[in-house]
């Protein structure tokens, strides 16, 4: 297994180099000046020029890329300008909060699109596989930031039942000790049920808005996959010796049925992870995605460079997690290393 | 070796889900405290550093001190105070006396502490400005807009006199030592901590080390800023607000669904919509200042392209449809800058004398040759007000055969765009801190150049009058000099002025005692909430 792990890393070295080298140049075509940028209003161009030469950029492309990676090996990945600190301090503080927000989300897309797709495949044209169209349907097309505004708008401005969009936590808790960066489990952890149902408050509506978005992909593939399981030889042959039909789709066919919904799952969370910085902006969420927004619009190159590099090695992790799942949920699934 | 499914399955929760006794202590109430939302914090404690973001200054005023303030004056319009240029108070000088000569200027200092406990020292404010001369960037630049430039002008004459010498004699330095830059640092405190720097940037960066009326009690950039009051501030009455919340809410619509709820108390930086919609439904107080030397403008460029030709220039201003940019993209926000009289006033900005009139404009393009093509550029970051401003522009220029293409350039590129001086139409919004007609056009419109004269105007009178009204000293000649000087861009139009916006704040009708800064960031000091 380990040895398995180990081969699987070795083929992402490559594209991780890549990822450096085409980031790094990436951010270097972008139109835009940092420095004039930075160098605020009324600037000269002495200012504008003492700047580009204390940021380092009036030196060549190559000496530029040689200093970034010399950084990058000591675990430096430079100074954000937009937020004044570090980018590595930046991420460890920002990904937890996106993490978060994004599984939660995930979690309930998947308490609501899993049965769903399920239910739809069995009842195949029945009015739950129409409702199973109509939510897939309505999930792609209404985009995050409109979800977001309209239960902003329905459940904090005309109810008043969520609480302000004011990010993690309401401005009179203080943050719980720091363990995992995650507030739901710090505050368990801490053993302080006020602040983790602040926190559980806080999440509710923009983890609902995820999950809306995320819904269709996750319903449409559980239902395609169990489609095609369900009209396999093996489901016929189960039925066929009487097995009750709550066995046959609970035990035999969801469980083949699971290797591309577990895939589609994968996708969607590191989409999600990086692409929902709308969301993040809509509730004042202090997460990566934003972070690297804005970042991009004030052509900040050391966090961009470090949000993609992050995001790369995520997914790299994460495709790795899934394989290894695959072998668990199907042991015919063998990974050859 | 493989993972078995049941092994797998096996990861068991040990939920965690015993309550811990008086677990929320001491919170403070809400009445104690003030909850800003804005779209973007500090990125930096330092205003004097390099590359600081616009709320920074909120930093630098709040939380330190200058020689001088501004006295606040009454809002005309009421809801609070805002600033006169010419009268400045002491904040950490009790008293200051000019030389006979002019050509210097006394400090004595308050019995003022620093959060650490030390007293301010005139060798504090010297290191303060040398470092504000020396530092580079903004800081320098803004130090030698009033004529400060060399740390040698600085004299701490004993522990609590101090002496600026100056390199001539220039109506702007006074005020500028009460702008956001020259503030005064814990020196020894800095050089303690500078790490072998001389000016201690990484330290003053993350850290406060001043005097001022309130403190940093934590800063996570880019999610909040909380400041706590300094109980023996020397420099002025003490606060009320005990206690500051600074929350970064980007989307401007949950800004006002937060204020408008009740749950913000201040909030800055909305679209004018919003702004005019709050204003209408009169449920929490909007108060507009119009932005001293503050004007969305028209640059038309005069050395490249059709608008060399005086005449085009003319035709556009003849042209724009002012009341309805007025009402359409600043929702009546502003002042309107048209129509104004043949003889200007000593000040800026002020209403040109061009008004809208079709046929006036059909003219002068028809002697200059008849319609042509040309682009309209502006910053994507002002989109809000721009891109409704820049349609109807197209619009009216359509009527008088000139067909105008719109081009949005994004926030880091803008910069880079208005250095080149070649795009023909640029739509831009300046704004200088020292509330001065030659101060704004030496900026703008004078022949050195700066990045700021989009419209790359070259005329040697016109420089020859700016620097004249500059370092004039006598009122009536200088007031003269500036009638003259806009009498000729009236004629030359190289920027056509469109309207001067306001500076909008809404609050809650709980929070009194606002108080508007040219640097246009929240001054706490002055806050009350009922």
């Amino acid at each position: 297994m380990l040895r398995l792990i180990a081969a699987r890393l070795k083929t992402t070295i490559p594209s991780i180099l890549g990822v450096i080298v085409v980031t790094f140049l990436l951010t270097r075509v972008l139109p835009g000046d940092t420095a004039a940028y930075f160098a605020g209003p009324a600037a000269t161009p002495q200012a504008i020029a003492e700047i580009r030469g204390k940021l380092g950029l009036d030196q060549p492309l190559p000496v530029q890329f040689v200093a970034y990676v010399k950084a990058l090996v000591q675990g430096d990945l430079g100074q954000s300008l937009t937020t004044g600190q570090p980018v590595t301090a930046d991420l460890a503080q920002r990904l937890p909060a996106s993490a978060e927000l994004t599984l939660f989300g995930l979690l309930i897309a998947m308490a609501v699109a899993l049965p769903l797709g399920v239910l739809a495949a069995v009842r195949q044209g029945s009015w739950i596989d129409h409702l199973c169209r109509v939510v897939a349907t309505a999930g792609v097309s209404l985009p995050v930031f409109f979800t977001g505004l309209l239960l902003v708008y329905v459940f904090y401005f005309i109810l008043g039942w969520a609480p302000a969009p004011l990010g993690r936590l309401d401005v009179f808790f203080s943050e719980p000790p720091r363990v995992t960066g995650f507030l739901l489990i710090d505050s368990l952890i801490a053993r302080e049920p006020e602040t983790f149902r602040a926190a559980l408050a806080q999440i509710l509506l923009p983890a609902l808005t995820l999950a809306i978005f995320s819904l269709a992909p996750i319903t449409r593939m559980t239902r395609a996959a169990m489609l095609a399981v369900l009209s396999a030889d093996f489901v016929r042959t189960a039925r066929a010796s009487g097995l009750s039909s709550r066995t046959v789709i609970g035990i035999y066919a969801f469980r083949n049925a699971m290797l591309p919904v577990v895939t589609t799952l994968g996708m969607v969370f590191s989409f999600l992870l990086g692409a929902n910085v709308l969301v993040e902006k809509v509730f004042a969420w202090p997460g990566v995605g934003s972070y690297a927004v804005e970042a991009l619009i004030a052509s900040d190159y050391a966090p961009i460079q470090g949000f993609v590099l992050t995001m790369a090695i995520l997914y790299v992790a994460l495709n790795l997690a899934i394989d290894i799942l695959y072998g668990v949920i199907d042991p015919r699934v063998r990974l050859e290393g | 070796m493989a993972i078995t499914r049941r092994a797998a399955i096996a990861g068991g929760l040990a939920a965690p889900f015993v309550i811990r006794q008086g677990a929320s202590a001491q919170a403070p109430s809400r009445s104690e405290t003030l909850l800003l939302v804005q779209e973007y914090g500090p990125n930096s404690l330092d205003m004097q550093g390099i590359g600081s973001s616009q709320p920074v200054n909120g930093v630098a005023l709040n939380c330190y001190d200058r020689l001088l303030r501004f006295k606040p004056v009454p809002i005309p319009g009421g809801g609070g105070h805002q600033v006169a240029m010419g009268e400045l108070e002491g904040e950490l000088a009790e008293s200051w006396q000019l030389a006979s000569d002019g050509m210097s200027c006394t400090f004595k200092l308050r019995d003022a502490k620093f959060h650490s406990g030390r007293p301010v020292s005139a060798r504090d404010v010297k290191w303060s400005l040398d470092r504000a001369v020396s530092i580079g960037g903004f800081a320098t630049t803004q130090m030698n807009a009033g004529s400060l430039e060399k740390p040698e002008q600085f004299v701490a004459l004993d522990d609590k006199t101090f002496r600026i010498d100056f390199v001539r004699k220039d109506k702007m330095t006074m005020p500028n030592l009460a702008v956001t830059i020259p503030f005064v640092f814990d020196s020894e405190l800095a050089i303690k901590n500078s790490g072998g720097d001389p000016w201690a940037k990484d330290f003053l960066k993350n850290n406060i080390a001043g005097s001022g009326a309130f403190r940093v009690e934590s800063w996570k950039p880019g999610v909040e800023t909380i400041y706590v009051r300094n109980d023996d501030w020397a420099c002025g009455k003490r606060p009320q607000l005990r206690r500051i919340i600074a929350r970064d809410i980007a989307s401007p619509s949950t800004r006002r669904a937060l204020i408008e709820r009740g749950d913000a108390d201040i909030s800055y930086g909305l679209p004018p919509k919003d702004f005019k919609d709050l204003a209408d439904a009169g449920k929490v107080n909007v108060v507009g200042v119009p932005i001293p030397n503050g004007v969305w403008g028209l640059y038309l460029n005069a050395q490249v392209g059709p608008f060399k030709d005086v005449r085009l220039r003319q035709a556009v201003a003849w042209v724009l449809p002012y009341d309805k940019i007025l009402q359409a993209s600043l929702f009546g926000r502003g002042v309107d800058m048209s129509g104004g009289p043949e003889l200007p006033k000593p000040a800026w900005p002020q209403p040109f004398p061009y008004k809208t009139n079709l046929d006036k404009a059909k003219e002068l393009v028809a002697a200059a040759g008849g319609g042509f093509s040309t682009t309209l550029q502006f910053d994507a970051g002002n989109a809000t007000v721009a891109e409704p401003m820049s349609v109807l522009i197209k619009e009216a220029l359509g009527a008088i055969g000139i067909n105008v293409e719109i081009s949005k350039v994004p926030g880091a590129n803008f910069r880079t765009e208005i250095a080149k001086k070649t795009n023909p139409m640029t739509l831009n919004r300046f704004a200088g801190w020292l509330d001065y007609p030659d101060y704004y056009l030496f900026w703008t419109m004078h022949g050195n150049n700066s990045i700021f004269n989009i419209a790359n105007y070259q005329n040697p009178e016109l420089d020859k009058m700016i620097d004249a009204a500059r370092f004039a000293g006598d009122r009536a000649d200088y007031e003269k000099t500036v009638v003259e000087f806009i009498k000729l861009v009236n004629r030359e139009v190289p920027m056509i002025p469109i309207s001067q916006p306001t500076h909008d704040v809404a609050m809650q009708k709980s929070i009194g005692g606002y108080q508007f800064q040219p640097c246009r960031e929240p001054d706490f000091r002055y806050l009350t909430k009922a």
